[in-house]
């Protein structure tokens, strides 16, 4: 499975693209098939067994099985929390796993969250972010969905390291993988619901929701505030390849394609004062 | 609240009353509990709606598109846009099941007229949700004209689908294409919300 996704992401890296639209996503048309190949699968499996999931397994079962695999996530958060040189965090991470471990009986109680050490969001992908790798395209993975080649890559190393490849025997293990994957969709029964609601393109809408949610997780929620004379929408699309070549030493310039915060146009004061004008 | 006495209050003071308020009267009234969605809304048109800049929020997904529009298209675009908004908050509240809001200190100077106020939903074996509201001072009170939900802003998320869809087919396509939208959620929907006139 993971060499499936790590070929196609090297393949994909070889494809050489020139296109009008929008140049974080030089994939689109390819994507967007993954998008819906994606789609009919959780129409017709995933979504069906989530929701029966959460319908018949009551509330409190369903928050252990989801803080049982969220302890076994939490060695891996500690490790890339290190990796990216947070050792307290890290230090947070792992202190969670001893807790919730012993106390917390295997991790079906998230004692430690009790206790004031709040659990944190890491994965290879955000270590790689840290580091200075950009993003690279976006990228619409068969199943696992959204993601880019950096954090592809990141996901191939998640499930290379993932603890659960390792349980035997295999009925085991399989059961295990499915109940995870099981909960995590039904925890996002709720989310997928809203999106339908709120998005006119679903695919753009959850493209850039993604892009913008994995620049805030690089940064830990904190990500810098672009400079606003430097983002404006037409002089984005009329030089369109300006923002697609980054410069050798012109790092600016390639963090600026990469980033996803929100664009305020150069204009807000007059946008803002022309809105209160015509408020009714 | 009142939104008279809203006026004077710091955002961060309004954000953590009114969340207070309608989580309370949310999770008391039997009747928004078992789905009823139009009581929903009427609690959200009273105690939400009036702390939000809705054409600031239109303002900043049109981008430079705004300029461009006429104050009749504005008005349009601007009445679509939060008619999609709120039905979109009002779900998401409807799916509130007693998570505890962690209210975060606002780290403003007093004559700051822009500030972001940080809330944070907690929730067992996952990392907390932050929910940022970006406020803007004006003359009735500080007002929201975006909301960060786990650091997606909301206005910017929509600027791309505005953008492509005024780049195909002009700003009246976007309103007819929001207008569709909306009439398909309401046909959706088993009970008429309150904002419809």
């Amino acid at each position: 499975m993971r060499w499936v996704f790590l070929a196609l992401l090297v393949g994909l890296a070889g494809c050489a693209t020139t296109g009008e639209g929008d140049p974080r996503d030089p994939f689109e048309g390819f994507n967007r098939g993954i998008y819906k190949f994606n789609e009919t699968v959780d129409e017709a499996i995933a979504k069906p067994v989530a929701t029966a999931y959460r319908d018949v397994v009551h509330e409190e079962i369903r928050n252990r099985v989801r803080n049982f695999f969220s302890n076994i996530g939490d060695v891996f958060i500690g490790v890339n929390n290190v990796l990216q040189g947070k050792l307290y965090d890290g230090f947070e991470d792992f202190m969670r796993v001893v807790f919730n471990s012993t106390l917390g009986v295997f991790g079906i109680n998230d004692v430690a969250s009790d206790m004031g050490i709040e659990k944190h969001n890491e994965d290879f992908g955000q270590t790689f972010g840290r580091w200075g790798i950009g993003s690279g395209p976006y990228l619409v993975l068969p199943i696992l969905g959204s993601s880019t080649v950096r954090d592809g890559a990141g996901t191939a190393l998640d499930l290379y390291t993932d603890p659960l490849d390792d349980v035997r025997p295999m009925h085991v293990r399989n059961s295990l993988i499915v109940l995870r994957l099981t909960g995590a969709r039904a925890d996002l029964l709720e989310a997928s619901r809203i999106l339908e609601q709120a998005a006119l393109d679903k695919y753009v809408f959850q493209r850039d929701a993604y892009l913008q949610r994995r620049r805030s997780l690089v940064y830990d929620g904190r990500p810098p505030r672009e400079p606003r004379e430097e983002e404006d929408e037409e002089d984005r699309q009329e030089k369109p390849e300006k923002q697609e070549k980054p410069g050798k030493q012109d790092e600016k310039q390639d963090k600026q394609s990469n980033s996803y915060l929100p664009r305020i146009p150069r204009n807000y004061e007059a946008v803002m004062a022309a809105g209160y004008a015509t408020t009714p | 609240m009142p939104a008279a006495q809203a006026d004077d209050l710091a955002p961060d003071v309004l954000v953590k009353n009114v969340t207070r308020e309608v989580v309370e009267l949310i999770s008391k009234d039997k009747e928004i509990r078992s789905g009823n969605r139009a009581k929903l809304m009427e609690v959200i048109q009273a105690k939400v709606l009036p702390h939000f800049n809705f054409t600031g929020m239109t303002a900043l997904a049109m981008g430079q598109s705004w300029r461009k529009a006429t104050p009749e298209q504005r008005k349009r675009l601007t009445g679509e846009f939060k008619t999609l908004l709120v039905r979109t908050y009002a779900s998401a509240l409807a799916a509130y099941s007693d998570q505890k809001f962690d209210y975060r200190p606002l780290r403003a100077r007093p004559t700051d007229t822009d500030v972001i106020v940080n809330v944070r939903v907690l929730q067992p074996g996952a990392q907390p949700v932050p929910i940022d509201y970006s406020m803007e001072k004006t003359a009735s009170g500080w007002k929201v004209y975006d909301v960060m939900v786990g650091g997606v802003s909301l206005v910017a998320n929509y600027r791309t689908e505005f953008n492509n869809t005024v780049r195909e087919s002009g700003i009246d396509g976007l309103i007819k294409s929001m207008q569709a939208k909306n009439h398909s959620l309401e046909a959706a929907a088993p009970e008429k919300p309150a904002e419809e006139k």
